[in-house]
């Protein structure tokens, strides 16, 4: 095996060391630099030899099949490897400032700081879910943010690719993580459900907002394997003031079951961006604990989570889509509305996990859902809103399920867009506008919309027959109807 | 440098020509075929023909249970390999008869090491399915990576340095690095008789400078292959199966 490197100075492929930069169990990091290369540079080599850990290994093995695979703002980029059989190392970019660790004695953070980093967070999860990988190691330690603003993901060592290997798997009787932050699936060694990760950033946001871990830091295996059946204490009951929106979505994310969870990141990252539109259940409201009866039930009825194959998980992450509807609440639109409804009913019948978001667009002004409007606006903003209910209201959604927003805005199309595009939108409906008039004066907002957006845009139009059968349906707008 | 590997191709024809396109699209610079050639499907002549004249443009070719089976009639199988078997044999040519009989049963190529089934004891014709035969498989030989084929379902297992197993079962398409410090054994699904639940053609592609296999499918006429099999006469089950992938 290859003598350890730990001098800076010292030069490795072309690669220059320069100062460690971080000393772990498993590995150790140094900046590097390379003749030619601008971009800061991390190198991470791990510890191996007499008396090393077997993990650090296995989990830096892990990490080179996946990082390089790995695309986005959201993780490090993978600049080079070496020959494990030579010298192992793995250079990446270094990602400037500081992980969220440092932070820890600012806690408890104000409510709106806790949301807003972890939708951040949950936005790269969805990013890396959808790269087929599980982090399973999501902490404070591991996560940095861009000066421009996105989270960035560190440490794959402990991750699961679904398309490759997965060499702790089999390894290894005793799960892998970080104790205070490991799900109860992961302690049960169930390392392909995307929805670990949620509990991790779940227990993150509710530390972060609370200042206490919600399942202590015991580190044993016997004081862990409690969050199988113990749920934390509601952050309400530690804090009278702690908002139920907030409360709602962190004992979502800790539910003991899968299921009960957010079914994807892009779900929990688009409520804790609207926090107004959070639907409350008896989550939001609970004082205590649960009840000692359902804690024994759990207890003792172990068996209840099963181990799932690789095709469910990734149906699962497919079948949860959010769905866009971009309704139109001017005269004349009701046989297009009706349309995209019926388009829109089709699409949620047969995905009972997948949410509706449903956008209209106020002309001029900014991008918010802003209730501090001057009176004028506050009430076109209201009347807006109640159009989009009253034009959902038929598809008879539970609540959960449906969002209604109303989007400021000078161009219709890029509100949209943008609006796709910050909530990780899976699929736009847009009706095709009829009248070559209103297309004139507007534009064809669908043309662009279809054009630039990066998910399915599907165009809907009221079927052209039938609207000729009866000319004047045209009449019955959705907007004239609310009052 | 580019490997195509296939295994199992069993007579058939369409999903053997519609691989070799593929892969020959794909920029495969080397073949390797890893055995059972005949038995089950209706073009065994054609099969058999196909893969001499790869031999002689340079091609490796294993022998497998099936083209063993041809030359040694105190061979078992079950029923329906019996009976294919039984007709192919009145259907080979004497050159194509003795060209199965001289296929050796094991080939090093460099770190790679091929053979048809568990590498242990390559005549017994042993599965592969479980990190139990692969382990047996993989420490018989010194080889880095062994490749096989036999139970018509892919699957990629490791050894650590420790001598801990993996297993794994690919996906189509995503390249797999087999990373060194590790051993690996690498299990072929079928060419001619995919058992994996999906009916198109499998074989892989490995690429020897960046060290990464890739799990490929194929699409044929199965309906083509199917209907040659029952117009020869065979059981109807082998014609069936094909449409299923089972």
């Amino acid at each position: 095996m290859a003598k350890p490197l730990h001098e800076p100075g010292v030069v490795v492929d072309d690669y220059r060391l320069e100062e460690l930069a971080h000393s772990g169990g498993m590995a150790t990091l140094w900046r590097v630099s390379r003749p030619g290369v601008t971009m800061p540079l991390l190198m991470k080599v791990p510890r191996i030899g007499e008396g090393a850990d077997p993990a650090a290994i296995v989990s830096f093995e892990m990490e080179q099949m996946i990082l390089p695979r790995l695309t986005g703002v959201h993780v490090p980029k993978f600049v080079a490897a070496g020959d494990f059989a030579a010298q192992p190392y793995i250079v990446m970019e270094a990602i400037p400032g500081q992980t969220l660790l440092p932070r820890l004695p600012e806690l408890p953070l104000p409510d709106a700081e806790v949301a807003k980093i972890g939708a951040k967070i949950a936005m790269a999860l969805d990013d890396l879910h959808r790269q087929h990988v599980v982090h399973l190691d999501i902490k404070p330690s591991n996560i940095m943010f861009r000066p421009t603003g996105e989270a960035v993901l560190l440490d794959y060592g402990l991750s699961h690719h679904f398309r490759l290997p997965d060499l702790m798997q089999e390894e290894f009787r005793l799960p892998f993580g970080t104790a205070p932050y490991m799900s109860p699936e992961q302690l049960r060694g169930i390392r392909n459900d995307p929805r670990s990760d949620l509990f991790a950033l779940g227990v993150l946001l509710y530390f972060f907002s609370t200042g206490v871990r919600p399942f202590g830091e015991s580190e044993t295996l016997r004081g862990m394997r409690r969050r199988l059946w113990r749920d934390p204490v509601p952050p309400r009951g530690l804090r009278g003031d702690y908002p139920p929106w907030l409360q709602e979505i962190v004992l979502r994310c800790l539910e003991i079951e899968p299921a009960w969870r957010y079914p994807t990141a892009a779900q929990l990252a688009f409520d804790l961006s609207h926090p107004t539109q959070v639907k409350l259940t008896k989550r939001s409201e609970q004082l205590k604990h649960d009840p000692l009866t359902t804690v024994l039930r759990r207890r003792f009825n172990q068996d209840a989570t099963r181990p799932r194959t690789k095709q469910a998980l990734a149906a699962q992450l497919s079948s949860a889509p959010i769905v866009a509807v971009a309704i139109d609440l001017a005269e004349g639109s009701a046989a297009l509305n009706d349309a995209l409804r019926t388009t829109a009913g089709r699409i949620l019948a047969t995905l009972p996990a997948a949410r509706l978001a449903c956008l209209n667009v106020l002309k001029q002004g900014r991008l918010t859902i802003d209730f501090t409007l001057d009176e004028q606006g506050h009430n076109r903003q209201i009347d807006r809103l109640v159009g989009l209910r009253h034009w959902a209201e038929p598809l008879k959604l539970q609540e959960p399920r449906l969002t209604v927003h109303v989007l400021e805005a000078v161009d219709p199309a890029a509100a949209i867009l943008e609006f796709a595009q910050a909530n990780r939108i899976d699929h736009i409906l847009i009706g095709a506008r009829q009248s070559s008039l209103m297309r004139t004066l507007l534009g064809s907002v669908s043309a662009k919309v279809a054009a630039e957006a990066l998910c399915t845009v599907t165009v809907v139009r009221p079927n052209l027959t039938a609207e000729k059968e009866k000319p004047s349906s045209a009449d019955d707008s959705g907007l004239s109807s609310t009052g | 440098m580019l490997i195509a590997l296939f295994a199992d191709i069993h007579a058939n024809r369409q999903a053997f020509s519609a691989c070799l396109a593929q892969a020959r699209d794909q920029g495969a610079e080397r073949i390797v075929l890893l055995g059972d050639y005949v038995g089950y499907g209706a073009d065994p002549e054609w099969a058999v023909t196909t893969v001499m004249e790869l031999v002689d443009k340079g091609a490796v070719a294993l022998l497998g249970n099936h083209d063993s089976a041809i030359g040694d009639p105190r061979a078992q199988m079950n029923m329906d390999a019996q009976i294919a078997i039984e007709w192919t044999r009145g259907v080979l040519g004497a050159s194509q008869r003795k060209f199965l009989a001289g296929l050796p049963l094991i080939a090093n190529d460099g770190e790679r090491l091929y053979v048809h089934s568990e590498a242990s004891s390559p005549a017994s014709w042993t599965y592969v399915t479980s990190t139990l035969e692969a382990a047996r498989s993989i420490t018989a030989t010194s080889a880095q990576i062994g490749f096989c084929g036999h139970i018509h379902q892919p699957a990629v297992y490791s050894m650590s340095a420790t001598a801990k197993m993996t297993a794994f079962t690919p996906t189509t398409g995503a390249a797999v690095p087999l990373l060194q410090g590790r051993r690996w054994l690498v299990v072929l699904g079928s060419v001619g008789q995919p058992r994996d639940g999906n009916p198109a053609a499998s074989y892989a592609m490995l690429d020897t400078d960046k060290r990464e296999l890739t799990y490929c499918r194929a699409a044929y006429d199965i309906e083509q292959a199917a209907a040659a099999i029952r117009k020869k006469g065979l059981p109807v089950w082998l014609a069936n199966r094909l449409l299923l992938g089972r």
